[in-house]
């Protein structure tokens, strides 16, 4: 009788698991060897997406580059939460130098490294979606256009958080903000307004295009492998929940980013060259509202049929536009 | 070797010859011929093991210069006017973290109104940035200047400036020695970086500094200026050592000895300058002149020495600080302070407005009779500027200052265009 292959439920749900895998197939955050390298000490607030986001994607880079890293930061939440002079929570080469210059600055490094022939060391850039779709975005456009040897990550908050949470063009439609508050007839955010960075991206014609979410470990990690297992620009788009700047409870920032993934208010995935490779789908599908109840900033929009009907709209719309339904089971 | 060359094009052989590592381009009138040279020298394989990159402006010229200099690579680029302006948190970005960049500016004017031609606003702007800004007044000492200031920044780990008049010198055909390579290495030695980015020994650069040490991190770029007004000399030496030439350095002076009446200026105006000191020497006239080589950091003390016998001080200028008057002024009469003898400020060839010899003489003759205003302009139009005051109290909506001028001027046929 042949060996059957045994299914255990875990390593199909995304966040446990892992002891239940062979050791080859568990995470980089699930190994003793990570690299840690945004350290413990940091002053990021509870429950911070970002500061798991920046974790989980850096330890995946380091390992997939033998720990041969450089990263450029742009101003923000990441910049002041791990670098309180004389304090650094950054265990590998990290420079900060402007709010909109980090992909410049990541070119500046790549090209040092290629004229110095280190072809073995690799940079990141990385910022905030205000650092990365509106001022760093002409930066951004540059290093893709040019296709130089660097690996973007945006850590997607959808706002301006650590100004005190202002609008980017991250924000979505509905969204409260401190500069756009819900008064009057038409509260929060605009519908309709915004830009898809990852769609922009592509249009590029750049090897690699992503989005992830921190919610889901291997899927990020398999990304930023796959990041840097190639040459010339790559971007990375993370979700990362701010407790802070969208009033949800920093006990449920998993579970806010799980369910944003799942009603398809954020769709996961992949492209080269222009092209989407594969999006992945929608496990269990709900409804926006299941989303929307676990943040303050949405209040005002379950209140109010027309608007919530608006978001609903943006995430069919998502679902269908990236084909996010077709569960097929629990590969990891 | 002597070559008959646009100063653009000496500028980008002796930039070659200094062996960058990485040089940004963007284009903007007029020092876009040097790195348009640049680029030809690299794909040429004339200039190896440097990698020249089209980026998409100014900010991400100097800010790609920032990351490839922290990460130890020899590091230029250049621009002007508008294009300094629009990369200036750059600018202070990159002096701030103690990055050794060279930059050329070519001078010129700073709109609006939007005009392409030669002033000295554009550097004048910078001025406090945390770079050393150092002025060429000849073509010879452009090509000279550079191959110092890679030296100077990498001594003391800070960007430099080197400014050159757009046009005047940038666009100018004339006699230059260009060095050889051999002589530039061994002035030159290669880059050994203070601060670097490298796996094997990870540091943070850029890091937040609060209340607590921000006032030391900014006098230390302070002091590391005021330890330039040593370093700058001395590299000047060596450079005259290796290349037999006096170029560089915190100031120079023309027949400036037994002067009563010192022109103090930066830049090539000298040259006219010069011309006309002659001219008046010839009739006896004790007048002389100083150029100021180092803007940033300010030779107080070699200004000071040098204007303390004088009669009278004529400070001639290419920019303008609106509501006061004069920038060089300014620093000059800071240098001047405890000193009777006045300071006249004169601003002239703003927008690329020529300086004639014949204005200049006027001029002199006036300051030798203390008859000048404290603020001068030269050349300027009164009637022009009088009937645009009289339009704008006639008229509430008396329209654009600069469409009406050109009109006022004969620019514009104002029999075509009503």
């Amino acid at each position: 009788m042949a060996n059957q292959q045994v299914k255990f439920y875990q390593t199909g749900t995304l966040t446990v698991g892992n002891r239940l895998l062979d050791s080859k197939l568990r995470t980089v955050q699930a190994t003793m060897d990570r690299s840690n390298s945004l350290d413990s000490g940091h002053r990021a607030c509870q429950g911070c997406g970002e500061a798991l986001g920046a974790r989980y994607a850096i330890d995946a880079a380091m390992r997939a580059t033998n720990n041969q890293l450089i990263a450029a930061n742009a101003t923000g939440c990441l910049e002041v939460f791990t670098t309180p002079y004389p304090e650094s929570a950054w265990r590998i080469p990290w420079m900060h130098s402007l709010f909109g210059n980090a992909p410049a600055v990541a070119t500046g490094i790549a090209a040092a490294l290629k004229v110095k022939g280190k072809n073995d060391v690799r940079v990141i850039a990385q910022g905030g979606d205000g650092g990365t779709t509106d001022i760093g975005f002409g930066c951004l456009s540059g290093m893709f256009e040019r296709n130089d040897d660097v690996l973007y990550i945006c850590y997607d908050n959808q706002g301006y958080m650590n100004t005190g949470v202002q609008r980017s063009s991250a924000t979505p439609g509905g969204a409260r903000t401190a500069t756009t508050m819900p008064l009057g007839p038409e509260p929060g955010a605009d519908f309709d307004k915004g830009k898809n960075v990852p769609l922009i991206a592509m249009a590029h014609n750049i090897p690699y295009v992503a989005t992830a979410s921190v919610d889901r470990l291997h899927d990020l990690e398999a990304k930023v492998k796959k990041a840097m297992s190639i040459r010339g620009a790559r971007y990375i788009q993370i979700f990362v929940p701010c407790p802070l700047g969208w009033g949800s409870n920093p006990a449920n920032t998993i579970q806010v980013a799980r369910l944003a993934v799942e009603c398809g208010m954020y769709p996961l995935f992949e492209a080269e060259f222009g092209e989407i490779i594969s999006s992945t789908k929608i496990r269990r599908k709900v409804q926006v509202e299941e989303y929307l109840k676990l943040q303050r900033r949405f209040a005002h929009v379950l209140k109010n049929p027309d608007q919530l009907q608006l978001v609903q709209s943006v995430a069919d719309k998502n679902i269908q536009k990236f084909s996010l339904m077709g569960f097929q089971g629990g590969e990891v | 070797m002597l070559k008959q060359i646009e100063g653009s094009h000496g500028v980008a052989e002796a930039v070659g010859l200094c062996r960058p590592e990485v040089i940004c381009a963007y284009p903007i009138t007029p020092q876009t011929h040097i790195v348009e040279d640049l680029g030809a020298l690299v794909k040429k394989g004339q200039l190896t093991d440097c990698e020249f990159i089209n980026v998409e402006s100014e900010f991400a010229a100097l800010s790609v210069g920032i990351g490839s200099s922290a990460a130890g690579a020899r590091t230029y680029t250049a621009t002007a006017s508008q294009g300094l302006l629009y990369m200036a948190e750059a600018v202070y970005n990159a002096s701030g973290l103690g990055l050794p960049i060279v930059m050329t500016v070519g001078n010129r004017a700073i709109g609006s109104p939007i005009n392409i031609w030669n002033d000295q606003s554009d550097s004048m702007s910078m001025r406090d940035a945390g770079w050393i800004q150092l002025f060429a007044e000849t073509n010879q000492q452009a090509i000279d200047v550079h191959i110092q200031a890679f030296k100077i920044a990498e001594t003391l780990s800070m960007p430099v400036m080197v400014c050159m008049d757009g046009f005047i010198l940038t666009h100018a055909y004339e006699r230059m020695d260009v060095p050889d390579q051999e002589q530039v290495d061994r002035f030159l030695p290669p880059f050994e970086p203070r601060q670097v980015l490298d796996p094997a020994d990870p540091k943070s650069i850029g890091a937040m500094v609060g209340p607590e040490a921000f006032t030391e991190v900014r006098y230390i770029a302070h002091h590391k200026q005021m330890q330039a007004l040593k370093v700058i000399p001395q590299i000047a030496e060596e450079f005259k050592g290796i290349f037999g030439r006096d170029s560089g350095g915190l100031i120079s002076t023309y027949r400036a000895d037994d002067a009563d009446t010192l022109i103090v200026t930066l830049g090539s105006v000298i040259g006219t300058i010069s011309e006309v000191i002659d001219e008046m020497r010839d009739k006896g006239q004790k007048i002389g002149a100083v150029t100021i080589r180092s803007f940033r950091p300010f030779p107080l003390d070699e200004i000071h020495e040098v204007l303390k016998n004088t009669r009278r001080v004529v400070v001639f200028e290419k920019c303008l600080a609106v509501g006061l008057g004069g920038i060089v002024a300014s620093n000059v009469r800071m240098a001047h302070r405890g000193q009777t003898s006045p300071v006249y400020t004169v601003i002239g060839g703003l927008g690329g407005r020529p300086i004639t010899r014949a204005s200049l003489q006027e001029l002199f003759e006036k300051a030798m009779t203390d008859d000048l205003e404290e603020t001068t302009f030269l050349d300027l139009k009164q009637d022009v500027v009088d009937q645009e005051m009289e339009r704008e109290k006639k008229f509430s909506r008396s329209g654009a200052i600069a469409e009406n001028i050109l009109r006022d001027v004969g620019v514009v046929d104002v029999a075509k265009t009503t």
